[in-house]
């Protein structure tokens, strides 16, 4: 669908505000069942974790050991540590719950992330040159990005992001791009490093030395082990993450257009910008609920487990206002975005042609 | 079990339950075992004081886990509960059972605080509502308001109201310790009836040797606490090691008594009044777009005065729970006195009062 409403500046503030207002009505809402419901969350995770843990005793159980291994760093990073890092459960005091303090099951320092993640991408969501999530800085994910020969690599950069993804996140914040570029120095880095290698130094003891030493001579086995569960929670993120903002209709925007934006402006652009998936209950716990996207970039900072019941009533005013609303099943956004990732790594067919999906147009004064 | 503690906390199985910690694996199979974070369970609860029409006193005991590292005579724990509604709220209150050791059990003397928002307070759950069994979270004992080590062969102890539950915990210590000097102690209640401790101390003024035990009701005709009144029952007060803490009026008038004597400790159960001394200039709520003239209270009353509801615990500077970032501006440390002009500060609101303009993320 294509985005080319445009808006009346009356029209876009009663959107801010009726959205303004679904909010509030959660965060009154928020109490006994939300708290129950991340402390199953994080029981069945830690359970899954300690029984992976156990089973590669059993070489038999090795499948399901890697399996449950893999659920739990699934979960302890998207429903769990993502959510909990957007500060979505400060509210209950609880420090194992705060998003000060949480550190999560990945390479990533949790301080690190949140500033790229927290405050870069949600305030500056898919404006291109502030965004760096488009693309990762490795990437040529949109029309605006000049085409460079580099980019004809652009599957094979893709691919090897997806294995390797919790090392992509770790070092996303180095900003590489801009270093070769020229716009950043290496001492601008020096800060980071010692939180990044102290994190992979955990990590790595943790999942490659001690846990394998700790089977004696399953040492191998169980060190295969945690590299696969590692290596599937890293193509599951990495897939569902592609499709929160790459799948065919999310609008990127400029930097002039979104100067002084008011909040209804800003909600405009978080929904333009961003796609859900279909799916299961079982599927949105499995996403840490990034399969509502769309939900996620409006209300960062209310529980996730909202998100399918804000869904109704987020779509039910989109159709009010004649916004679009992209959703599809996991295989028709993930399809898109692998068809827009080798689309862009060959140079544009027409320099002038321009995308009706590219740009938003900005609300006309009335 | 010393062996599984000292398991516990070694570095191998803190790498082992890296990032999270063990605690947090050893909490889902039973939350009082802990390596690191101390927890406790009420044990039991006992009305002290039932005067119909008034906050209700109560004593609970409690069972911590072995991380609990004991505390001294008039020590305060913080303790961190989950009120329903599933929020956990922190306050502090102060140890009123003898110095203990290391996993001992210990008592809290609670008085429910009538003007808690809402009406559903940390004190009135605890008082009230908590069954034998609720699990709370808590600091390890805190507080330099103590004995010393060798205890003066004359002290004086000096409290009001629910100020009581420091130095009760410091008697009973003493009376365990079969202390041989003099204790002076002194309280003041609304009436017998509101009296806490009531029994004990009538049996301590019976029994106790060299305990001088005197219970002032000011309300009901009994002459009220100044400095003649102190110079006639401990003549020479000043130079008599004392320990007071009760209500701001209480605490105010006994410092106002000893006119800077080294004598005297001090502890305040609610904060003093930030005085207006240094008001002027403005107060810039960054984060709600609020402005208002600073009138030289601390930040907590300014923001909650200009209709806001920051973050809060003891309000009185000791469980951080109010830190709030200061931008810019000079505060004071309405405790210590000292002024801080830094950017970008994390300062407790509760205990800091701008000195001229002053802007807080709030």
């Amino acid at each position: 669908m294509t985005s080319t409403t445009t808006f009346t500046t009356e029209q876009l503030d009663a959107f801010g505000a009726e959205l303004d207002e679904l909010r509030q009505r959660v965060i009154a809402d928020l109490g006994e069942t939300d708290a129950t419901y991340i402390r199953t969350v994080v029981k069945r995770q830690r359970q899954l974790e300690v029984a992976g843990r156990v089973m590669f005793y059993v070489p038999p159980l090795w499948p399901v050991a890697v399996a449950s291994l893999s659920l739990s760093k699934i979960l302890d990073n998207m429903e769990i540590g993502h959510n909990v890092m957007h500060g979505q459960y400060d509210w209950m005091g609880d420090p194992g719950l705060n998003s000060r303090m949480y550190e999560w099951d990945t390479v990533c320092p949790s301080d690190q992330w949140k500033y790229s993640h927290n405050y870069i991408h949600h305030t500056y969501t898919n404006i291109l040159g502030k965004d760096r999530d488009i693309g990762y800085g490795i990437l040529r994910m949109d029309e605006d990005q000049p085409w460079r020969p580099y980019y004809l690599g652009n599957p094979v950069y893709a691919f090897l992001l997806m294995l390797f993804f919790e090392w992509g996140v770790a070092l996303h914040d180095l900003e590489v791009e801009n270093i070769v570029a020229g716009k950043r120095s290496l001492a601008d880095n020096k800060p980071l490093y010692p939180g990044l290698l102290r994190k992979i130094r955990r990590q790595a003891l943790k999942d490659y030395l001690l846990f394998p030493a700790l089977t004696g001579p399953l040492f191998p086995l169980t060190f295969v082990g945690n590299a696969t569960a590692n290596l599937v929670r890293n193509i599951w993120a990495f897939n569902i993450i592609f499709c929160g903002h790459f799948p065919a209709g999310v609008a990127t925007f400029s930097q002039e257009d979104c100067e002084d934006e008011s909040r209804g402006q800003w909600y405009h652009r978080q929904l333009l910008g961003s796609a859900n998936i279909t799916g299961s209950r079982l599927f949105h716990l499995l996403t840490g609920n990034l399969s509502h996207q769309i939900e996620h970039h409006l209300f960062p900072d209310l529980p996730a487990r909202r998100y399918p019941e804000l869904a109704t009533e987020v779509r039910e005013i989109c159709d009010r206002y004649g916004l679009p609303y992209n959703t599809g099943r996991l295989s028709k956004q993930l399809f898109s975005v692998a068809q827009k990732i080798c689309r862009f790594a060959l140079p544009d067919r027409s320099s002038t042609s321009r995308q009706p999906e590219r740009v938003a147009e900005r609300a006309v004064a009335a | 079990m010393e062996l599984a503690q000292t398991l516990l906390r070694s570095r191998a199985a803190a790498a082992l339950a890296s990032p999270h910690g063990v605690d947090r694996y050893l909490e889902q199979v039973n939350p009082m075992w802990a390596a690191h974070e101390v927890r406790a369970r009420v044990v039991d609860v006992h009305r002290e004081v039932d005067v119909p029409g008034h906050p209700p006193v109560a004593t609970l005991t409690l069972q911590p886990t072995s991380t609990w590292r004991g505390h001294r005579a008039g020590q305060h724990v913080q303790v961190g509960v989950e009120v329903p509604g599933a929020r956990r709220t922190t306050r502090v209150f102060t140890i009123s059972s003898p110095d203990s050791r290391p996993g001992d059990r210990f008592t809290l003397t609670i008085r429910v605080n009538p003007d808690a928002p809402g009406g559903q307070g940390v004190s009135r759950f605890l008082v009230e509502q908590a069954p034998p069994g609720q699990l709370l979270h808590l600091s390890q004992a805190e507080g330099q308001f103590v004995l010393p080590d060798q205890v003066p062969d004359h002290v004086l102890f000096l409290s009001g109201g629910s100020g009581i539950t420091p130095v009760m915990s410091m008697l009973r210590s003493l009376q365990r310790r079969t202390h041989r000097g003099r204790i002076t102690f002194v309280h003041y209640a609304k009436s017998p009836d509101h009296q806490i401790f009531a029994a004990e101390l009538a049996e301590i003024r019976r029994s106790g040797y060299g305990v001088d035990v005197h219970l002032l009701h000011p309300e009901l005709g009994d002459p009220a606490l100044s400095p003649a009144w102190l110079e006639r029952l401990v003549p020479g007060y000043r130079d008599v090691p004392t320990w007071a803490c009760g209500p701001a009026p209480l605490v105010e008038a006994v410092g106002a008594a000893y006119d800077g004597s080294d004598a005297l400790r001090l502890e305040y159960f609610k904060p003093p009044r930030t005085g207006g001394a240094v008001a002027g200039g403005e107060v810039s709520f960054r984060r709600s777009g609020v402005i208002v003239p600073n009138s030289g209270h601390g930040l907590l009353e300014q923001a909650e005065a200009a209709g806001l509801s920051p973050e809060f615990g003891c309000r009185m500077g000791i469980c951080f729970s109010c830190t709030s970032r200061k931008a810019e501006g000079t505060v004071r440390n309405v405790l210590t006195g000292e002024e801080s002009s830094l950017p970008d500060e994390d300062v407790r609101i509760c205990v800091s009062a701008p000195v001229g303009d002053c802007a807080v993320d709030l």
